[in-house]
């Protein structure tokens, strides 16, 4: 670094250039990666709250399962029978819209993503206020996102159209959604009531069927055990990972932020493998210098690198706080969530690939002849 | 005869066929080019620039080749230093046969035995005087106290006490061939190679700047060998040669 460091403080103005573009798509890509969380905890985080490892569909339901899929009691018994399978625990899922009935927020229109479940299933959750769901009376558990519309313990709200109404018991104080829609969970008959559009007495068939049975598997499925249950009952094992896809939206919202940030990358190693380039041609004359009086290559090529890296982690360093900043106004505006391995990839990445592209500008050094040190005269 | 172990200080000019017999047991210092051809380009367009030249610098002698440009005054320092293979005989430095080292070992020689003073002197832009000193101690991962004190003495040395924190850009002509001097002594070289010192520089300056080559040189007990074209300042060398169409003379 003895050059290195002398050139980045006599060139500071070319060198801060370069990193500002560097330290601008670090900003980007924080703010992507924020993005990218936020959208993924609206669309998700309540499949990913669930304790399960996997989820057995109806097999015939290959897209969009928790819209087409449906099991019957048959199914979440023989799976709970099976060997290897530590929990098999019948699952409901429906999208709808209800309206506040009774409450301080009358009339509050309300999308509610309803999860139904046992309620001594480990699937139901520890509401920090009010009660936990139960087999009688149509109580729901409500998240956070729904509490923030100004929801209440002891309000009713009423299904459009079906005319259900749910009663409100707990609260739990996390945000959790589905497709983007606040999560309320409730236990499986007041579910299906839902799921069904029936108020009053519900039909045999219908006591008897769910949406999905959730898995907790000991070693995962694929195992000849698996596949046994799965072809007796019709159904199919997704991992809870690939349930995400399931949910509406979620594969192109996530593909189209991982298509940005690639391009972001890409075109943050082409701009730093152009700066270099010119700079290493720049630096030919010295180069050759360095070699005439004695340099080998390698401690040439290492003290380039050592300026490459230097450069590339500061910028990145600095955008990523800028972005920090930024992003955390962004909290509670927008779909936004920070994680710290997100964020820790996003600049992984914009440091490896910019070494990389910077790898290829630098490599030209090998290249240089001490000879020209001597000068034209030849 | 004058054997190459002769102290610094030795001004006589024994002639070159002398020097070429001198006896090769007693080549443990200096410069010694042993019926080098160098030969650039094949075929039609070859070109011989250094026709069985035979060579022996003592150290602490000082040595001026002039020449017309193109008569393969620097292909004799590029061969001398270690930066090209001549096409055959041998060139030795310090004792050490540089045309028997791979290429990895020459850069190595190259660092350790020789010093080069380009023409224009060729500073790094970035550093300061000090720095252009202390910079070949760094590549040969020998930059502690005693560098740093020789880096010093040096630039006392050449009369740039009051420039060490200087760049480039802010140096005059002289100033840089003087630093320039300085940071090739650095390693303490048995053999100096100067390429054209005085292009840069006034007539004033050209004697200037080559009494203190003599002066380092007898000093310090280098072998020196001066390339110019500017025989105005041969009189400070010990020997001269004239080299005309690769041929030394």
């Amino acid at each position: 670094m003895f050059l290195a460091l002398r050139d980045l403080r006599f060139a500071r103005g070319r060198f801060a250039l370069m990193g500002a573009v560097v330290a601008l798509i670090a900003v980007l890509g924080v703010l992507l990666s924020g993005l990218a969380s936020g959208l993924a905890d609206a669309g998700i985080s309540g499949l990913r709250a669930l304790p399960m490892t996997h989820m057995a569909f109806d097999e015939k339901a290959t897209g969009e399962q928790f819209s087409r899929s449906t099991v019957e009691r048959a199914d979440w018994q023989a799976w709970a029978k099976a060997p290897g399978v530590e929990r098999a625990e019948p699952f409901g899922n429906t999208l709808v819209n209800a309206q506040v009935t009774e409450g301080a927020e009358k009339g509050e229109q309300v999308n509610l993503a309803v999860f139904g479940m046992e309620p001594d299933s480990s699937l139901a959750p520890e509401p920090i206020e009010g009660e936990r769901i139960s087999e009688d009376g149509a109580g729901i558990v409500i998240t956070r996102e729904i509490a923030d519309l100004g929801v209440e313990i002891g309000d009713v709200l009423t299904v459009d159209k079906s005319e259900v109404p749910l009663t409100v018991v707990g609260l739990v104080d996390d945000t959790v959604s589905y497709g983007h829609i606040g999560v309320a969970y409730a236990d499986l008959d007041t579910w299906r009531h839902v799921h069904y559009g029936l108020p009053g007495e519900l039909p045999e068939a219908a006591r008897g069927q769910a949406t999905a049975v959730a898995l907790t598997l000991q070693d995962g499925a694929g195992t000849p055990a698996v596949a046994a249950v799965e072809k007796a009952t019709g159904t199919r094992a997704d991992t809870k990972e690939a349930t995400f896809g399931a949910s509406p939206g979620y594969t192109a919202e996530s593909s189209t932020m991982a298509l940005i940030k690639g391009f972001l990358y890409a075109i943050s190693a082409l701009v730093v493998g152009a700066f270099f380039t010119v700079w290493t041609v720049q630096r030919k004359a010295e180069i050759a210098l360095l070699k005439a009086l004695g340099a080998p290559t390698g401690y040439i090529l290492r003290d380039a690198l050592a300026q490459v890296v230097a450069v590339l982690v500061g910028a990145t360093a600095l955008g990523t706080a800028v972005g920090l900043a930024l992003g955390s106004a962004m909290i509670g505006k927008a779909p936004f969530s920070l994680s710290a391995p997100a964020i820790a990839t996003s600049s992984g990445l914009l440091i490896g690939l910019g070494t990389v592209g910077a790898a290829v500008a630098v490599r030209r050094i090998t290249a240089v002849d001490p000879l020209t040190a001597l000068g034209a005269t030849r | 005869m004058t054997t190459p172990s002769t102290a610094a200080g030795h001004r006589a000019a024994p002639d070159a066929a002398d020097a070429a017999d001198a006896p090769e047991t007693a080549d443990s210092g200096g410069l010694r080019l042993l019926d080098v051809t160098l030969t650039l380009g094949d075929g039609d367009t070859a070109v011989t620039a250094l026709d069985h030249v035979e060579l022996a610098v003592a150290p602490g002698e000082f040595t001026a080749v002039v020449g017309p440009s193109g008569s393969g005054k620097s292909s004799l320092l590029a061969v001398a230093g270690g930066l090209q293979r001549p096409t055959s005989g041998t060139v030795r430095v310090a004792g050490t046969e540089l045309t028997a080292l791979s290429d990895k070992e020459r850069t190595a020689a190259r660092r350790r035995h020789i010093g080069f003073v380009f023409q224009q002197s060729n500073l790094l832009a970035s550093l300061t005087v000090r720095e252009q000193l202390l910079l070949p101690a760094h590549i040969d991962g020998r930059l502690d106290a005693a560098a740093r004190a020789r880096a010093d003495e040096l630039i006392e040395a050449v009369g740039l006490a009051h420039r060490a924190g200087s760049r480039p850009h802010q140096l005059s002509g002289g100033e840089r061939q003087r630093a320039g001097l300085a940071r090739a002594l650095m390693t303490s070289p048995a053999v100096l190679l100067v390429d054209e010192p005085t292009s840069a520089l006034d007539r004033v300056r050209s004697a200037e700047a080559v009494r203190l080559l003599a002066e380092q040189t007898h000093e310090r007990g280098t072998a020196t060998v001066m390339v110019t074209h500017d025989t105005a300042i041969m009189d400070a060398a010990d020997r001269v040669y004239e080299m005309v169409d690769g041929r030394l003379s």
